[in-house]
């Protein structure tokens, strides 16, 4: 099907984005449309004006400062799989070939994956279990949110209508630092049946699940049991019954929970490697 | 209805149109330029029978606005055609029966050239994987990826 009609915007900069975004009626921002357009074309949405983000310049770009890596929310992810400093993201390196297919991953941006919040997404758990934060802008000012805070249900976020998310930060990867990630999905490339992404740091473990549940979800007794004694990965899976599982397509809520141990079992054994 | 005037270059011909906002980049294409060789499936992102080079890089015509691409350089399987980009590629499809109905076969193309002109290896498993995104409902994939290990495997570009 084709979209229904709508105006179409393209700000060279993000003062005249966020002027746009803080106008009259139905306004959504135009990232990679690798899920906007679909969600549009199927008439699921109808914006009435569309803010095409593609032409400004200060939503992409990846700097690196303390530790910290500032990712651009129009950073598209072939652009990031190709950047350097992935060697300092390296469960973020884990993750990006899972997200869709080439064609796909040439226009979808990291930003647009974080507004739609879809639970079956990659990077918003990603996001997660590395503690990333994202930045937010409106005509009002601009403030920041804990990955923690933002995901607040099946694709609700903490953005209100009329900001855009700018950035996300993320922490380089220390010596010391593990990872783990493992998805279950149908057909490479497809959104996942069930999957995890942790991270074990000197200041703790982190373990985040995605397509089990309405949003992207925290272990967090099971990171608890996990940071413990490392052996007890058992015990751990059964904590995971402190997760409110939900079905989709692929399934009810009784094979997300089955499908949670299995991938958490994988994802561990990587860390312990 | 909100139009927009805008000028895209398929397959180094400049073409311009008044076009409906919403009018995608595929559409256009084939309405606008007249050039049917991308083809329109599942217009949700899916199926990959729309793929197009937009400066350099493949991507989903159904989910790129025309208005979107004003400016750019687009190229489509009648342009790998007319330079002869990608003709080993293309003669190996023929080889191997890599298409028979030919629906999918020009955004097929569009990600074997991607893998064969970035550097990918002969491995079943990761061309597989790279054109995971563009569905073939005649040749069950084998031939279509026999095709494209021959191509690498001969050593002599796409
Ligand atoms: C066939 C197919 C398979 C896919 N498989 C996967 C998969 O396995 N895993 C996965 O994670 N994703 C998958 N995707 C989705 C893809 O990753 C999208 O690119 C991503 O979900 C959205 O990013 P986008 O840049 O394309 O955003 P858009 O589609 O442009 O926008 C998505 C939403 O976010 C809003 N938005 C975008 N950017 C901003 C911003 N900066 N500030 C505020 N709001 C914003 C938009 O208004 C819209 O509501 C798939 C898509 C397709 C078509
Ligand atoms: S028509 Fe574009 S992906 Fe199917
Ligand atoms: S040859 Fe018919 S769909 Fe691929």
């Amino acid at each position: 099907m084709k979209p229904a009609d709508f105006r179409y915007a393209r700000p060279a900069t993000l003062d005249e984005a966020l002027t746009l975004m803080a106008g009259e009626g139905e306004i959504a921002a135009l990232a990679g449309g690798q899920s906007l357009m679909p969600m549009m074309n199927f008439r699921i949405a109808q914006p009435e004006v569309l803010v095409d983000l593609n032409a400004v310049a200060d939503l992409a770009g990846v700097t690196e400062m303390d530790g910290t890596v500032r990712i651009g929310a129009m950073t598209r992810y072939s652009d990031l799989a190709r950047h350097d400093v992935l060697a300092r993201l390296p469960l973020v390196a884990r993750a990006l070939p899972h997200v869709a297919h080439p064609s796909i991953r040439n226009r979808g941006t990291l930003g647009g994956s974080l507004a739609l919040a879809d639970p079956a997404a990659e990077l918003p758990a990603v996001a997660l279990a590395l503690g990333a934060k994202v930045h937010l802008a409106s005509t009002h000012g601009t403030r920041s949110v804990a990955a923690d805070d933002f995901f607040q249900g099946l694709y609700e976020t903490d953005r209100a209508e009329d900001e855009l998310v700018t950035a996300i930060d993320l922490p380089a990867a220390t010596a010391q630092e593990t990872y783990g990630f493992h998805e279950v999905a149908r057909r490479h490339g497809d959104y996942a049946m069930a999957g995890v992404a942790l991270t074990r740091r000197d200041d703790g473990l982190r373990i985040a699940f995605f397509s089990v549940s309405d949003r992207p979800v925290r272990a967090k007794a099971a990171e608890t049991v996990l940071r413990d004694d490392p052996t007890k990965l058992d015990l751990a899976i059964e904590a995971l019954d402190e997760i409110d599982f939900t079905g989709d397509l692929n399934g009810g809520p009784d094979m997300k929970r089955h499908l949670a141990g299995v991938v958490l079992r994988r994802a561990w054994a990587e860390v312990l490697a | 209805m909100t139009t927009h005037d805008i000028t895209i270059t398929i397959n180094g011909e400049a073409i311009t149109a008044t076009v409906p906002a919403r009018r995608n980049l595929v559409d256009f294409i084939r309405q606008e330029a007249g050039l049917t060789g991308s083809h329109v499936g599942c217009e949700h992102g899916v199926c990959g029978a729309c793929t197009v080079e937009v400066n350099g890089t493949p991507v989903r015509g159904c989910l790129m606005l025309a208005v979107q691409a004003d400016g750019a350089h687009v190229t489509t399987v009648e342009g790998l055609a007319d330079t002869g980009r990608g003709h080993r590629l293309r003669a190996a499809f023929q080889t191997h029966n890599a298409l028979q109905c030919g629906f999918c076969t020009p955004g097929m193309l569009a990600s074997a050239l991607e893998y064969v002109e970035g550097g990918g290896t002969a491995d079943r498993t990761a061309i597989r994987e790279h054109i995971s995104g563009n569905y073939c409902r005649c040749t069950g994939y084998q031939a279509i990826v026999d095709a494209i290990v021959e191509v690498i495997e001969t050593g002599e570009g796409a």
